[in-house]
Formats: structure tokens, sequence, C-alpha cells
């Protein structure tokens, strides 16, 4: 099965999240994500563009969050966001007794909770600099459904 | 979906029942209508996400930011959740080690008639479009 790709970008509006939640489970769905594992890929995009919009609000960049999915031996999700490295790869998940911590911010709050999440969420997960130019990428993995004899199985079939 | 909000008194707590998807572009409503609810002089707060379908870390923080306004106040809040994919984030989270969760409003009001969930003394009979489902 050769490799397929979705490329998505979207202005840096909350609204627009949902919108990538649903293409990125669409495809997920498509390509063979076990059905059990879909509320997880949709709660992760949303996180990962939740936090991608979020940065480009705080450092106020108008630059298009961009979002790939990929398909082959595995389903692969890449969202990129270009804010500056330091402020993307600094953001940590809270410990739970930080949580009502009364000094935090409702912003570092969600951020924490946000990345807890897809550390939670996501057992293949990376946060790193993006491949080309400015910001960071969140990277997810998923596995797809295995089958006898190798073939891929689809949604229907 | 869009968020949808109703706000009902059971007992003497102000139970807001949550519909849709909570998330980064729907969570400032939910929490624009749990600061009029605790401005307005709630203080025991249950906020109902049976019919939630989804729920990220804006919702997360705005629930926890309403715990914490009403704990100085002496004021209690919980929510309702029975749905694993809900629970599941509670738990990832930590969350459910902070919030009270509970199965049912019944529960969570202190109202349900059996006596189950209810603290002693407590027990009282809510409205009849409060019923939930058996637990």
């Amino acid at each position: 099965m050769a490799m397929s790709r979705v490329r998505l970008a979207f202005t840096p509006a909350p609204v627009h999240v949902r919108t990538a939640r649903l293409v990125g489970v669409a495809v997920a769905r498509r390509v063979g994500v076990a059905e059990e594992l879909l509320d997880e890929v949709r709660l992760a995009i949303g996180e990962a563009c939740s936090r991608a919009v979020a940065l480009h609000r705080q450092y106020g960049l108008a630059d298009l969050v961009q979002v790939e999915m990929v398909d082959g031996d595995t389903y692969t999700v890449r969202v990129t966001d270009r804010a500056p490295v330091e402020a993307g790869l600094g953001l940590t998940a809270l410990p739970p007794d930080e949580l009502t911590n009364e000094s935090l911010t409702d912003e570092a709050l969600t951020v924490g909770v946000g990345f807890a999440l897809l550390a939670g969420l996501v057992d293949d997960l990376q946060v790193r600099p993006a491949e080309e130019g400015l910001g960071t990428e969140v990277w997810m993995n998923w596995p797809l459904r295995a089958v006898p004899g190798g073939a891929r199985r689809w949604v229907g079939e | 979906m869009e968020l949808s909000l109703a706000t009902r008194t059971v007992a003497d707590h102000a139970v807001l029942e949550v519909g849709g998807e909570v998330d980064v572009y729907t969570a400032p409503k939910l929490r624009e209508r749990l600061t009029e609810l605790i401005d307005g002089g709630a203080r025991n707060v249950v906020v109902d996400l049976d019919r939630v379908d989804f729920l990220d870390s804006t919702g997360l923080g705005v629930l926890v930011g309403a715990h914490k306004r009403l704990r100085p106040m002496g004021g209690t809040f919980s929510l309702v959740c029975a749905k694993e994919s809900l629970l599941k984030v509670f738990r990832i989270t930590a969350l459910d080690q902070i919030i009270p969760l509970h199965p049912s409003v019944e529960i969570a009001t202190g109202t349900r008639t059996d006596g189950i969930g209810a603290q002693p003394g407590q027990a009282r009979t809510g409205p009849a479009d409060s019923a939930g489902p058996a637990q």
C-alpha cells in the first residue's frame, strides 16, 4: 500500500480546531486505525492544535497552523506551529498537586493539563523542532489494525 | 455540535447541565456561565457532563477554575460523569483526585431516596425530571 498524505492549514483561531479534529479522525477511520483508538486520536489532535493556536496567539503570529496526516504502516499526525522553539519545547505536564495551586493562571493550568493529556493519550509522541523553518511540531503515531495476510482492513469490509 | 447549557436547582445545589463539545472554542461560554452562577450566589455547584460528547484541556481548565473559586468561599463543586471516555480524561490528568465525580445528579446532590450516595440526614426527594439512569 502506497503512503498517502492529507494536509490541512488553518488560521490560528479556536473555531478551526474542531475542523482539524474532524478531519484527523475521518482520515484515521479511513486508513484503518482501530475504532477503540479514535476517541484518543480525536482528543490528541485537538490538544496538539489547541496548543499551536495558543502559542500563535501568545506570540501574535498570524501564520497558519499546519496539520499533516500520513498513513503508511502506521498513522502519523504532525501538528506544526511557528512559535519560538524554546516556547514550544518548554511546555510540560503539571503534576497533580500543582493543579489547584492558587497562583497558577488559567492559561498555565490549561497548558499543563493539555500536555498531560497528550502524554497520557499517545504512546508514540514527540515534541521537537519543526523540520523546516521556525517552530515546533507535535508528532504522534498510531498503529493500524493488523489483519491476517498482511492486508489492510478498510472500514466497511 | 454546539455547546448547550441549562441550569436548574436541585435541593440547595445549582446544577449546570452541559451538552455537546467543550473545547478551546466553546469553553469560554462554559466559564462565563459558571462565573454568572457563582457571582449570583451559588455556593454548591454541580456540573452535569452526561450529555457532553467531547471535553478537552480547556474545558478541564474551566472546571478546575470554578472549583478553585468556590473552595475559599466554603462552597462545593462536583461533577456528574458516567461516560468512560470522559472519565479517562479525568484519570489521565489526575483531576479525579481533585474534583469529586459522581455517576448521577441525585448522588451529587444527595437527593437519591434509597440513601446510597447521600449523607446521613440529607436524603431528599428531587424533582421528577431529575431522575437519572439506574446505577
